[in-house]
């Protein structure tokens, strides 16, 4: 009986209602079904960044803060620390106090990649490229996309690294008991301040790496798809869209990251 | 997609967005530098972070209504997206307070 049903169900029949989209003759908010249900996660993942940045900003509230000139500031876990002391190094540039640069080239890596997903989901969409241009478009912007986050986790890499390992090289700075943990940091011992300012580093930074890699990944499926042509077939490049509105998210969470754990 | 201009062919519509995308891109790079300038011309202070509030509040909409196209989404999904964000604000407001608590309690001797 009900597999007769379904059989029932799934054969085209006669004088059926044409059925659209969403498979009962309706498009609900005028989206996909794929895409909607992206931006609902999206949404989620708004409220679980939120948690994270708010309880950090919690933790920020609940320690003093330096009082004093900025060029007097040492390393102490009496109150929390400045960012832009604690961030202040460069690959290749070991012993310069270049504050808040590194991260402002990841900043800038990251807005890239976004346009250039930008860019490969217009291709994608416009009418105004015949077939082969549309797919070498896609496949030129989607692979400049997949370099801008692989660059931006190895810069993560390197800051993970550097904040973990610390160096000698501000050790005049600390006070005695931030020397006495050592240099650097985990999620118990911190030379910088508090060690809730490093586990907030870590974790906030580190879901936000996560989501990155997770958004490199799925952006190398849908380039192998394009270059498969597995859109021209399916005659719409609406993949792209999605996992571009995933990778956009990616970048939003950077300048919410980028104000409250850099900057503020 | 929605934002069509029946007037324009495919190809100016094309350079058109593309024209968009790059300015956005510009505005946000503009921004960010803003932020960079004052971060280290001006004394922090809590005026300084609202400044750099509202600045990441213009970054945000910007990559949110043009690169993640929802300006020119069915109206309905974009209150179905904004109006679930109220929450957050309500847990900003409710938390914040909670952190000067703890630190009222924590250290009674620096709250003035």
């Amino acid at each position: 009986m009900a597999a007769e049903v379904i059989a029932d169900s799934t054969t085209p029949q006669m004088n059926a209602p044409v059925r659209s989209m969403w498979d009962g003759g309706n498009e609900p908010l005028k989206a996909s079904y794929g895409k909607l249900m992206m931006w609902f996660f999206l949404l989620s993942d708004v409220f679980t960044f939120g948690a994270f940045l708010i309880s950090y900003g919690v933790a920020r509230f609940s320690f003093p803060s330096f009082q004093g000139e900025a060029s007097e500031f040492i390393f102490s876990q009496a109150y929390w620390p400045i960012p832009e002391k604690v961030f202040n190094s460069m690959p290749l540039f070991h012993g310069i106090d270049a504050p808040l640069v590194f991260v402002g080239i990841m900043t800038f890596i990251l807005i890239m990649s976004s346009v250039t997903m930008v860019l490969a989901v217009e291709a994608g969409h416009s009418p105004a490229l015949n077939e082969d241009e549309r797919q070498a478009e896609v496949e030129k912007w989607m692979l400049w996309t997949i370099l801008g986050g692989v660059a931006f986790l190895s810069c993560q890499a390197w800051e993970w690294a550097h904040f973990i390992h610390g160096t000698e090289m501000f050790v005049t700075s600390m006070d005695e008991v931030a020397r006495s943990t050592g240099f650097g940091a985990n999620l118990v011992q911190n030379q910088y301040g508090p060690p809730l300012f490093a586990d907030f580093f870590f974790f906030i930074t580190g879901f936000h790496g996560c989501h990155v890699l997770i958004g490199v990944i799925l952006n190398i499926i849908i380039f192998y798809n394009v270059v498969m042509g597995v859109y021209r077939r399916t005659g719409h490049y609406e993949m792209v869209e999605k996992v571009g509105l995933y990778w956009h998210f990616v970048d939003l969470v950077w300048v919410f990251v980028f104000t409250f754990f850099y900057l503020v | 997609m929605a934002h069509v201009d029946s007037s324009l062919s495919p190809k100016e519509q094309r350079s058109k967005n593309i024209q968009r995308i790059w300015m956005v891109a510009g505005l946000l790079a503009v921004v960010t530098a803003i932020e960079y300038v004052i971060a280290f011309t001006i004394a922090p202070s809590i005026y300084r972070n609202i400044v750099f509030i509202l600045l990441t509040l213009v970054k945000a909409a910007y990559i949110v209504a043009e690169f993640m196209h929802l300006k020119h989404e069915h109206k309905y999904l974009i209150y179905a997206l904004l109006a679930p964000t109220v929450f957050i604000f309500w847990l900003i407001l409710s938390m914040l307070i909670e952190g000067t608590t703890i630190f009222g309690i924590r250290f009674p001797e620096l709250v003035m």
